[in-house]
């Protein structure tokens, strides 16, 4: 069998015995608790069920996903511009940014809702202080890692530091913010069904997916349970499948991860 | 042209890297216009401290260093650098990077096409000129970085063991190429390398320096006439002078 051939059916193969493990699993179960491992084909029914208020969810989710990931994007290139100036500026505000990744969110869930408000304004905050950090550290150290003869080059030719940040440092450090990128994409849509759990309803736009778990975890729909994070997942995968066509439309043609074995 | 000032003049030059041991110990030499000079020594004996000192990427610690340029002197002469890697940007076309010491400069669209495409002709990588770095092999991407140094046309050309990660055979042909580049722009070149028989076929003085502290130790002139060919490397001369220098090279490595 060829290499191609079986690339694509392993995969398969593998995915075919998952669900017959889950099948058997379900089955294993006394009867009367079945319910708590719904088996796929039911999780595929209430999604049917549910499907208005599961997609009205996603998209709230979603929205508060992409607006957190978007400022994070934004706000953390800014720091990481700034904390690539300078060793001593790194030295004096790394300490702080690893507590502000250590602390955990969901602590001050319930303040940001007295802060900013319930609703998307939250999930969006809370996305945002989960999305933050990997970009940071990874846009920052990209930008620290410039080819240090690439750099006398640019010396030599007594280039400006502007020229030299933009026609320079950043595009050698997009390898590393595209790796910050594709981890704060995983990222986003669990934050933001985070956020939406603990602050997420306003109460004028249904809440989201995580509003959504706690309805359904209060009224023992587990089988719309298992739906709404399947639809988490794939909202998910929409957004690692973005930055991916984004990370290959900006590096394919240059750099060595896209090497391909015809040139 | 015996009177007029030499194009780089070194007069009792030292360098240390901060409060480090010292690396070049009171340099003098001069060079005039249309010298090529190779600089070949052990490591250590700090021959590409000297071209980061000509190229002002670092400052002499004392003594003077003095660029004129033709005439004058008021005018600091452009300079080109071949470093030991290619040094070319991977995310830019070839035809990018050979722009890229003009778009530094400032040059405009019209005036680095042009210069562009000049270059790359003359070292024979018109055809790439749309090709990525990692598209091209190791004696390919010299070419473009020459390519680059040649397009804000030099008047002084510093080469850093540009061809020592090259096989022989590409070594010995970038070797003519390189002289042939300089038959139609003529730079004055200070050239560090390892290898005695490309200082001998490229230079008219080549210039055997020892290590620790970086002294110049001999110098030894070149009595080969230009143009040189391939056909220049079978001469008795030429093999004489690889003998002499080989010799001389070893003394001081024993010395060191």
């Amino acid at each position: 069998m060829s290499r191609r051939l079986l690339k694509f059916l392993l995969p398969v193969v593998v995915g075919v015995l998952a669900l017959l493990l889950w099948y058997y699993l379900h089955f294993a179960i006394v009867a009367d608790n079945r319910f708590l491992l719904p088996r796929p084909d039911e999780i595929l029914a209430a999604f049917t069920e549910h499907r208005t208020e599961l997609l009205q969810a996603a998209a709230n989710t979603a929205k508060g996903a992409l607006w957190g990931f978007g400022l994070a994007v934004a706000v953390s290139f800014a720091l990481a511009l700034g904390l690539s100036l300078s060793p001593l500026v790194r030295v004096s505000f790394y300490p702080y940014l690893m507590i502000l990744q250590m602390t955990p969110v969901i602590v001050f869930a319930p303040i940001l809702v007295l802060w900013v408000g319930a609703g998307l304004k939250s999930v969006v905050v809370i996305t945002f202080l989960i999305c933050f950090f990997p970009l940071v550290v990874n846009t920052t150290q990209g930008l620290i890692s410039t080819d240090r003869t690439l750099l006398e080059l640019f010396r030599l030719y007594r280039a400006s530091r502007w020229r030299e940040l933009r026609l320079l440092r950043v595009p050698s450090a997009l390898p590393y913010f595209f790796a910050g990128l594709r981890i704060a994409a995983t990222l986003a849509p669990i934050g933001a069904l985070v956020g939406d759990y603990t602050a997420g309803n306003s109460g004028n736009d249904g809440g989201g997916l995580g509003f959504l778990t706690l309805i359904y975890s209060s009224q023992a729909k587990y089988s719309a349970l298992f739906a709404t994070a399947a639809i988490t997942c794939a909202l998910g995968f929409i957004f690692v499948a973005g930055v991916v066509s984004l990370s290959w439309l900006a590096l394919h043609r240059w750099h060595d991860s896209y090497e391909r074995s015809d040139l | 042209m015996p009177d007029s000032p030499p194009l780089v003049e070194f007069k009792d030059v030292t360098k240390r890297y901060g409060p480090g041991p010292l690396v070049l110990d009171r340099i003098s030499l001069e060079a005039r216009t249309g010298d090529f000079i190779s600089l070949i020594g052990p490591s250590g004996c700090g021959k590409s401290t000297l071209l980061r000192l000509i190229a002002g990427l670092s400052p002499v610690t004392s003594g003077s260093l003095r660029l004129g340029g033709p005439g004058s002197g008021a005018v600091a002469p452009e300079l080109g650098f071949v470093f030991q890697e290619p040094a070319l940007l991977p995310w830019l076309t070839v035809a990018k990077n050979v722009e890229l010491a003009q778009r530094l400069a400032g040059r405009t669209a019209a005036q680095r096409t042009a210069a562009r495409e000049q270059a790359l002709a003359r070292v024979g990588m018109s055809e790439h000129a749309s090709y990525y770095p990692r598209q091209l092999s190791g004696g390919q991407k010299m070419r473009v970085s020459i390519a680059r140094a040649l397009t804000l046309s030099p008047e002084i050309l510093l080469l850093d063991e540009p061809f020592g990660a090259l096989d022989e055979m590409t070594r010995g042909r970038l070797n003519e190429e390189l002289l042939a580049l300089r038959g139609q722009q003529a730079w004055t070149a200070f050239f560090v390398t390892h290898s005695v028989a490309e200082a001998v076929f490229l230079s008219n003085r080549i210039v055997i320096m020892s290590a620790h502290p970086g002294r110049l130790h001999t110098e030894v002139p070149v009595d080969l006439p230009y143009p040189r060919t391939a056909e220049t490397r079978l001469t008795p001369v030429y093999y004489e002078l690889v003998a002499t220098v080989s010799r001389l090279l070893r003394s001081v490595e024993r010395a060191a």
